[in-house]
């Protein structure tokens, strides 16, 4: 494609928008993950897997009838008790040990409910319909379908209830308690498992949000889960731990970078710039470092 | 340890051995039974397809075996068939039919599920001399190779949507049109596009659209606003039922105006049943359709198939079904015809297939493919909500006409 986006002005609004509101998406997904590592040291593999499975209570709720976007209520409250069990089963057992165990005992795990899906809920791809129909712009050359932007809306919205949760509630508190210094925490009467148990399943739900909404937007099958937790490492690893409006700009700037480069590179290398990008970003944030003193402690 | 014990297992290990290589030599046929073996995908990501392969393969064994069997020098063999599930790996796949070819025994295979497992299964069998009659592999390339043992009932891959071009020129008045395309980067969708290439220079067409979609593609929206700013005559997309499924739904999300759609997968992706209505007009590749008018004597006709198969599974076959039940048609026939089980005979009986069924016509070319069935294309129609597929083209065995141009999205309710 020889830069059409540069011929066609509208193009380029075309693709802002598609890029931000995927990209708010792609946040709130990061924001459990930098959640859970900055809290617990954990890079959770299976993010992908737990926003499918999310998806596929939606996706579920749907076939029975109901609506799915009542998916981005009752998903996550499942999700909750899936990741707390979670938690309590395999996570605890690693949660001290060193990054390398966390991240092999969440890709078993991520391996596990790639399986248990398929066998539930069969390998082929499906979708939820919302039928929320289409938001027409600048005379209909510029196009978004409304199931994407009430998806932004409820991350957005999720995301300000988090914050303030985080803030204002006694178990917020203590989850930033503990990241900041856990011992510190547990000596001073902070539960910490329970802490942990409850971050855990804030992540799964909200991962169990972002799967619904992804239900009513985009696809489900038992093996997508993986670019999810790609994209969102990325975010992360862009906005830093425990920095919420850093993780919404990185992830609507990728969600745009990922637009753009589609149009500019082609479809092709839509996820191989994703790739590089991310190589840049590291290479870019050790040069940083080493200029550091601390770096050399 | 005694001489005599020495001797002992000597003679016990000499037994063992014998009656090891006696059964695998005669394991090809035990007793009234023709051995098969089959890997197949009933886990893993084809598991879906996996399963309607399965119960294609099923259903003609069964079917033979009720109405007579195979008849070789004048006694009657049942067919049995031994599968392993390859976890949708290819690895995994070629690992197993060397060991149904080396510890089972098995002489003659029946494919797996999708190209790429073909792919890996083909040459084991091609190094072992194992006639392999497969029904889910429609990559070129594996006609390409030279394999010998290789036959496929199905229509290689390039052929899918070679039609729909051919179609959109004729539309267009026998102009060359502007085309579209968007394909997912795997052997397969990559033979479409193959196709599309070749029929756009024979007809004169211009690509302005040549979009190669990631694996893990999940969002088509930059590709589908580029077509909605250059508006080609046809767009094409193959991305499997995944690729299927985001086009009609971003499709109709964006409003995007093209006079023909061309799809691939539209069946198994349960296009109608998923979408609805905004699915209508789409056009779909496909191998078989149930009202195409072939004829064979053990499963009738198209619709008397998809009744029988409906009844024994409960549900509507897909074409993956079909095709699978008529590779057993294609190895009783080439059985009967070499009268005999040795492997070459076989083999150079299927080579010389020529038959009706009613999946359709099948005689092999030199690839291995079959060259006597022409694709396929239907359109999905909807009355009020309920959507169903209607084969339009070719024209012999078109039961509908092709609506052309798709009406605009602020013209359709």
């Amino acid at each position: 494609m020889d830069f059409l986006i540069f011929k066609a002005p509208m193009l380029m609004v075309q693709a802002s928008l598609d890029g931000i509101l995927l990209g708010i998406l792609f946040a709130l997904i990061a924001y459990g993950m930098a959640l859970q590592w900055g809290v617990m040291n954990i890079i959770n593999i299976a993010q992908g897997d737990l926003v499918i499975l999310g998806g596929y209570i939606a996706y579920t709720i749907y076939l029975w009838g109901i609506h799915p976007a009542w998916g981005v209520i009752i998903s996550p409250i499942i999700m909750f008790f899936v990741g707390w069990a979670l938690y309590k089963l395999v996570i605890n057992k690693v949660v001290d040990r060193d990054l390398f165990i966390s991240i092999l005992a969440t890709f078993g795990i991520a391996i596990v409910f790639q399986q248990l899906m398929n066998f539930i809920f069969g390998a082929d791809v499906v979708v939820a319909q919302s039928e929320y129909g289409t938001t027409m712009l600048f005379d209909n050359s510029v196009t978004l379908p409304n199931s994407k932007i009430f998806s932004a809306f409820i991350s957005v919205l999720y995301a300000i209830a988090l914050v303030i949760y985080m803030r204002k509630s006694k178990l917020g508190r203590a989850i930033r308690a503990t990241a900041q210094n856990a011992r510190a925490a547990k000596i001073l009467g902070v539960d910490t498992e329970k802490v942990y148990a409850a971050t855990f399943g804030i992540n799964a739900a909200l991962c169990g949000i972002a799967g619904a909404l992804i239900s009513i937007t985009l696809t489900l099958h038992p093996y997508v889960g993986l670019p999810y937790t790609v994209r969102s490492f990325m975010i992360v690893i862009v906005a830093g731990l425990g920095n919420l409006p850093a993780v919404a700009v990185s992830g609507m700037g990728l969600g745009l970078f990922e637009e753009f480069a589609d149009y500019i590179l082609g479809t092709e290398f839509r996820i191989g710039a994703v790739f590089l990008l991310l190589v840049l970003i590291l290479v870019y944030r050790r040069f940083k470092l080493s200029r550091k003193r601390e770096y050399l402690k | 340890m005694n001489k005599i014990a020495k001797l002992f297992v000597t003679f016990i290990s000499a037994i063992t051995l014998a009656l090891v290589s006696i059964t695998s030599s005669f394991a090809k046929v035990e007793g009234e039974y023709i051995v098969l073996g089959s890997a197949i995908s009933l886990t893993g990501k084809y598991s879906s397809n996996g399963v309607h392969t399965q119960n294609g393969y099923n259903m003609a064994v069964e079917r033979i075996n009720k109405m007579g069997g195979v008849e070789v020098q004048g006694k009657k063999y049942k067919f049995e068939i031994i599968y392993y599930d390859d976890e949708s790996n290819p690895k995994r796949a070629a690992q197993l039919a060397e060991r149904l070819i080396k510890q089972d025994g098995v002489h003659y295979m029946l494919g797996p599920y999708s190209s790429g497992l073909t792919k890996a299964i083909a040459p084991v069998t091609e190094k072992y001399k194992i006639p392999m009659v497969e029904a889910n592999g429609a990559s070129r390339s594996l006609f390409t190779k030279g394999y010998k043992y290789l036959f496929a009932v199905l229509s290689p891959a390039n052929q899918y949507l070679e039609v729909a071009i051919d179609l959109a020129v004729e539309k267009n008045g026998g102009k060359g049109v502007k085309i579209a395309q968007a394909f997912e980067q795997d052997a397969f969708s990559q033979d479409v596009r193959l196709g599309i290439l070749d029929a756009a220079k024979r007809t004169g067409s211009e690509i302005i659209i040549d979009d190669k979609l990631p694996k893990e593609l999940n969002d088509m929206a930059a590709t589908l606003a580029k077509v909605k700013a250059v508006k080609p005559d046809v767009l094409v997309v193959s991305g499997h039922t995944k690729g299927a499924l985001t086009a009609i739904r971003q499709i109709s999300e964006m409003k995007v105006d093209v006079p023909m759609l061309a799809m691939t997968h539209c069946d198994a992706a349960k296009l109608s049943k998923q979408h609805g209505k905004k699915s209508e007009f789409a056009l779909c590749a496909s191998q078989w359709h149930k009202n195409l008018s072939y004829k064979d004597k053990f499963f009738g006709s198209g619709k008397k198939y998809a009744k029988d198969f409906q009844k024994e599974f409960g549900y509507d076959p897909p074409y993956q079904s079909a095709e699978s039940s008529a590779a057993l048609l294609v190895f009783k026939d080439a059985f009967e015809r070499a009268n005999s089980f040795d492997r070459d005979a076989v083999r150079d009986a299927l080579v010389d297939t020529e038959m009706q069924t009613f999946y359709g016509n099948i005689k092999f070319g030199p690839g291995g493919q079959n060259v006597a069935k022409p694709m396929i294309l239907f359109q999905v129609r909807c009355k009020g909500d309920d959507c169903e597929n209607r084969v339009v083209a070719p024209t012999k065995w078109a039961s509908d006409k092709f609506y052309h141009p798709i009406p605009k999205w602020s013209e359709r309710s």
